[in-house]
């Protein structure tokens, strides 16, 4: 009630509204007057209007109320009165009357579904069919199908909604209406047709053969309504997506209709079909160019949907082929300026996709001027794009860097903030040229930074990248100004930054401990304890001696307990005489879900912790297998592969591998899962047959204990193989353990087990898994500091391909190097290209690859590959990889 | 799969709204259960009319995404007219409902677009909705049919449409 007494405050006079403090109680009784033996149909019609602004309005009646108003509602189908009716029809679908009181009302509903009354027959059928359950239907059925033909449009239409929303409840019933919506199909009245037509898929959904003879017939051009013509497209699209094979002449089946519908009467219809052949699985430039044509067309509009239409599938063709959307670049970039905030940042960020390294200066001056004028979700987005631009363009830091920084300091929420710190550090440590720059602008940005979240990251990440630059001592006023001006939080954060400075870089240190020494007075405690601490660890108590390595170690090392296993530890500790020893903690990670370990992997969190990103599953693997003794004597670990499944999916056990690759040794990690829950594996091991591996032999396994259900454990598999050569082989596995019966009321394993085995897939080590993917900022700086001592150039020929693009990624993925510069992407119908690779061999040694390929009108394809590293074995060895 | 999910469905409308010149409603309907309780869709509301408030949406709709969802909206007068779709939804055949709602509302109101009148003829704008949407499928987008549909009853009643029940006093 409060609601509508606010409102009778804050309306005007001259706002006069005829629901002027209009109250539920009142209202209820007023509905008295539908009992009324003489019926005021004007009244009642009022009322009802009433109940349905109460309603309307988010007022809700009692389980008694609304019978009541329902009951008495239904002596209403008396009047005559076409009006009261249809207000009649509108509040029983309001208050959708329980199942017990539906039957009151059907028999005048029916009655009306056969009224020879246009408007009664269409809204009967619309309510009886809201508030009907299946066993009437039956009874409805005759009906409904007459219905759906009827002679008048607002009838069919009424009749074919109320199928589709049936369909969900009762589909065989529906289901047998299939000849009278056929007919319906071919209704004159356009919004007939749409509905029926939707009806007919919903029937024949699940049989592909009828959608594609459904569509076949249409196709042929007997729809008129532009919204059944979109639906015909989806349904096509639908078709093509489930037939893969092309017909005789290489075209794709249908999308002749596709292009087609491009020349439509209607916007919506090319629309749909534009969009229906960007969102073609593997489509080409030259199946795309027809629609990017008329989506080009569509930017121009004056009407805001069809430029935002147009932009967002634009927007999202440049994610997979940047080249294609380059033609519409002139006209994108006028929309920078559009009104409409959304096409503006959706303009931008597809330029920011497809356009030029010679471009991006001109670019960011214009977004320059647009950021200012727009909300923060959509600078986010600029934000992201230009992140990636960044990496794609490694040159142009100086330019991207400083409009981040430029905007770093403009006006802005966290989440915004957020996103420009996380670029600038994504930046600075994927591109070593711009860590001095960009460190200096978060220095400046902490000196007034209204997040601690953001200030005590930010910290951090000086902590940790600070020290390694030229000149650290430049960076020691702006976090030295942090203890002297900010919150505790902050305050402790920038005490233990200071203590890394100290640590790592020796000269600093006096000056280090007197700023250390002067945060022994803070205010805050764990200010003052993270002081005292690192003053005594390393050494303030004024002699300066170089720190040692365990000190540092044990100050700033990667803490490398799982903090689970330390936190169960920790609760289990019982305060005695012996102190809790950190060593007793179980270090073996128990339970890893891949799913998890694959997205850390993906998605860097930019600022987590030490050197996070794609290079924290890495960290993982290293920290598991040297916790491992039987191989911690294999050294620095060179690579771990992705995950390889040895199973299929939903087998009795999942059984997956990481090939760890180490100078001397590999490793298999085989990542196992029991999925019965009546069965307790012991003993799991895999046996190995590395028959068709030569150069391997077998040196260590490290069985595992035991595999419960559900809970992913780990066995190991150790090779040796001769050191620095990059052996490959296949290598055959077959799980065997110890089965023990578990009874699952108590989860209590049988004492007796047997023995058995189960047969994985093969596993295979490639000259791939001797290359880590590892970029450079600016391949042609790299590639002439290589030199050509080491250079080998040879020229191959890869036979029939499929397509240029198709030749290039084969070769990336057989070399496993990483591509630069954005040169993985072939343009559209390009007859020659490019590629620029790089990586790190097994033994560290630099490798960088030039391939320039060509493709002639017989789809043969011939390549030249230029190698630099090193070591002339090295290059050698990368031929030796494309020539097998 | 996102586009699976887009291709094979048909068109779907999840709110009609039409709220005054401050936000409030007029009559809206949901046909979705995104926004579950009176509170969500009162935010819904705010948030939309808030985010919209300052553009100029007389002449052409206009368009915005929000929340995953794409919002078309249009004004006239003090009336504020919001069309809401999922996310992968055709913008146009949202477009043509929108163009629907504000020809028949316009038609309706006898060209008098505004909230009071809106108000004092809420019986019809409620029919209009119904006419317009079903359970969130497209029932009719032409304009002139939406307004014939609602304005045959009261035709039929004798009372002609400029008629207002509710300027009586209640």
């Amino acid at each position: 009630m409060s609601q509508f007494a606010k409102k009778d405050d804050d309306r005007d006079e001259d706002e006069y509204s005829p629901f002027l403090g209009i109250e539920k109680g009142a209202v209820l009784q007023e509905a008295r007057v539908f009992n009324d033996s003489q019926l005021d149909s004007r009244r009642c019609s009022q009322v009802i209007t009433k109940l349905l602004y109460l309603l309307n309005q988010g007022e809700t009646f009692t389980k008694v109320e609304a019978t009541e108003v329902f009951f008495s509602v239904t002596k209403l189908f008396q009047s005559k009165d076409i009006g009261l009716r249809r207000m009649v029809y509108l509040i029983i679908k309001e208050l959708s009357p329980s199942s017990d009181e539906v039957f009151i009302v059907t028999s005048s509903l029916m009655k009306d579904m056969n009224s020879k009354t246009d408007v009664y027959r269409a809204n009967a059928i619309r309510v009886l069919c809201r508030i009907t359950d299946g066993t009437l239907l039956t009874q409805l059925e005759r009906y409904l199908k007459q219905a759906i033909v009827d002679k008048n449009p607002v009838v069919a239409s009424a009749a074919l909604v109320s199928g589709i929303h049936l369909f969900q409840a009762n589909p065989e019933i529906v289901k047998r209406w299939s000849n009278e919506v056929q007919e319906a199909v071919q209704s004159k009245a356009a919004l007939v047709q749409f509905h029926a037509l939707a009806l007919l898929h919903q029937i024949r959904q699940n049989d592909r053969l009828a959608v594609s003879k459904l569509v076949t017939s249409l196709a042929r051009g007997s729809v008129r309504s532009p919204l059944a013509q979109c639906l015909l497209i989806r349904y096509t699209s639908q078709v093509i997506r489930e037939a893969s094979a092309y017909d005789q002449s290489g075209e794709r089946p249908f999308y002749a209709f596709l292009e087609g519908c491009l020349r439509h009467k209607s916007e919506m219809v090319i629309l749909e079909a534009a969009r229906a052949i960007t969102e073609l699985n593997g489509v080409t430039s030259r199946e795309l160019t027809p629609a990017i044509t008329v989506l080009q067309l569509f930017l121009s509009s004056s009407k805001p949907v069809l430029r935002f239409a147009a932009v967002r599938t634009l927007n999202k063709v440049a994610m997979t082929h940047p080249m294609d959307v380059t033609s519409c670049n002139i006209d994108m970039e006028s929309l920078i300026s559009d009104q409409n905030r959304s096409v503006a940042t959706l303009a931008i960020t597809t330029l920011l996709k497809t356009g030029n390294e010679s471009g991006v200066d001109r670019l960011m001056k214009q977004i320059t001027n647009f950021m200012s004028d727009i909300a923060d979700e959509f600078k986010i987005v600029v934000v992201n794009a230009i992140r990636s631009l960044c990496l794609k363009f490694p040159l142009k830091y100086r330019t991207l860097m400083n409009f981040l920084s430029n905007i770093l300091r403009e006006e802005g929420g966290f989440e915004y903030k957020k996103a420009i710190i996380d670029s600038i550090v994504i930046l600075i440590r994927d591109i070593p040229d711009a860590k001095e720059c960009g460190l200096l602008h978060l220095c400046e940005f902490i000196e007034d930074c209204e997040f601690t979240y953001l200030s005590t990251q930010i910290l951090h990440f000086l902590g940790v990248e600070g020290p390694k630059t030229p000149d650290p001592s430049k960076y020691i006023r702006y976090i030295y100004n942090r203890v002297i001006l900010e919150n505790a939080t902050v305050r402790a954060s920038a005490v233990s930054t200071l203590a890394k400075f100290g640590a790592m870089v020796d000269p600093l240190k006096p000056r280090i401990f007197v700023l250390l020494r002067r945060c022994l007075y803070d205010s805050d405690d764990e200010v003052r304890d993270r002081a005292t601490l690192y003053l005594n660890t390393l050494g303030g108590d004024g002699s300066v001696v170089e720190t040692d390595e365990d000190v540092k170690d044990f100050l700033f090392g990667s803490f490398d307990i799982p903090l689970v296993n330390l936190e169960t530890s920790l609760k289990n500790y019982e305060p005695t005489e012996e102190p809790f020893n950190i060593s007793s903690v179980p270090r073996e990670v128990k339970c890893q879900p891949l799913a998890e370990k694959k997205s850390a992997g993906k998605k860097p969190t930019a600022l987590g912790g030490p050197p996070a990103g794609p290079t924290s599953t890495v960290d993982t693997f290293e920290k598991l297998l040297s916790s491992i003794p039987e191989f911690s004597t294999f050294g620095q670990l060179f690579k771990s592969c992705a995950p390889v499944e040895l199973t299929e999916a939903e087998t009795e056990y999942a059984v997956n591998v990481v090939k760890h690759i180490f100078d001397k040794h590999v490793v298999f990690q085989y990542n196992c899962t029991n999925t019965i829950p009546e069965q307790l594996l012991e003993n799991v091991v895999v046996v190995v047959d590395a028959s068709e591996a030569e150069e391997f032999a077998e040196v260590a396994t490290k069985p595992l204990k035991a595999l419960p259900y559900d809970t992913p454990a780990q066995t190991f598999v150790a090779f040796e193989k001769p050191e620095g050569i990059p052996a490959v082989g296949r290598f055959s596995n077959v799980l065997k353990f110890l089965v023990k019966e578990v009874d699952p009321s108590t989860g209590e394993a049988e004492e007796d087990g047997v023995e058995d085995e189960y047969q994985l897939e093969d596993l295979e080590i490639v000259a791939a898994d001797y290359m880590l993917k590892v970029g450079v900022s600016n391949f042609r700086n790299a590639w002439e500091s290589l030199g050509p001592d080491f250079e080998r150039v040879d020229e191959y020929g890869l036979g029939p391909r499929e397509s240029l693009s198709e030749a290039v990624n084969a070769v990336i993925n057989l070399l496993g190097m990483q591509p630069c510069e954005g040169t993985e992407v072939v343009a559209a119908n390009s007859r020659s290209h490019t590629c620029l690779l790089s990586g790190v061999y097994i033994g560290n040694g630099k490798v960088l690859v030039r391939l320039s390929f060509g493709i002639d009108s017989s789809k043969e394809v011939a390549m030249k590959l230029a190698v630099r590293s090193e070591d002339e074995s090295v290059s050698d060895a990368i031929h030796d990889v494309v020539a097998n | 799969m996102a586009t699976s999910a887009r291709r094979d469905a048909c068109p779907a409308i999840k709110n009609l709204l039409l709220l005054d010149s401050e936000g409030r409603r007029v009559a809206v309907k949901y046909y979705t259960d995104e926004w579950p309780t009176n509170a969500a869709k009162l935010a819904f509301e705010r948030s939309i009319f808030a985010k919209t408030l300052k553009t100029n949406a007389r002449t052409e709709a206009e368009i915005v995404m929000f929340e995953n969802n794409v919002v078309l909206y249009k004004f006239i007068q003090d009336l504020h007219l919001f069309v809401t779709g999922g996310d992968n939804e055709n913008e146009l055949a949202l477009a043509s409902v929108l163009q629907g709602f504000s020809e028949a509302v316009t038609l309706l109101l006898r060209g008098n677009v505004d909230q009071r009148e809106a108000l004092e003829n809420l019986d019809m704008m409620f029919l209009c909705l119904d006419e317009i949407v079903d359970a969130g499928m497209i029932l009719e987008t032409d304009g002139s049919l939406i307004a014939g549909k609602v304005a045959t009853h009261s035709i039929d009643d004798g009372a002609p449409l400029s008629e207002q029940y509710l300027v009586r006093p209640l």
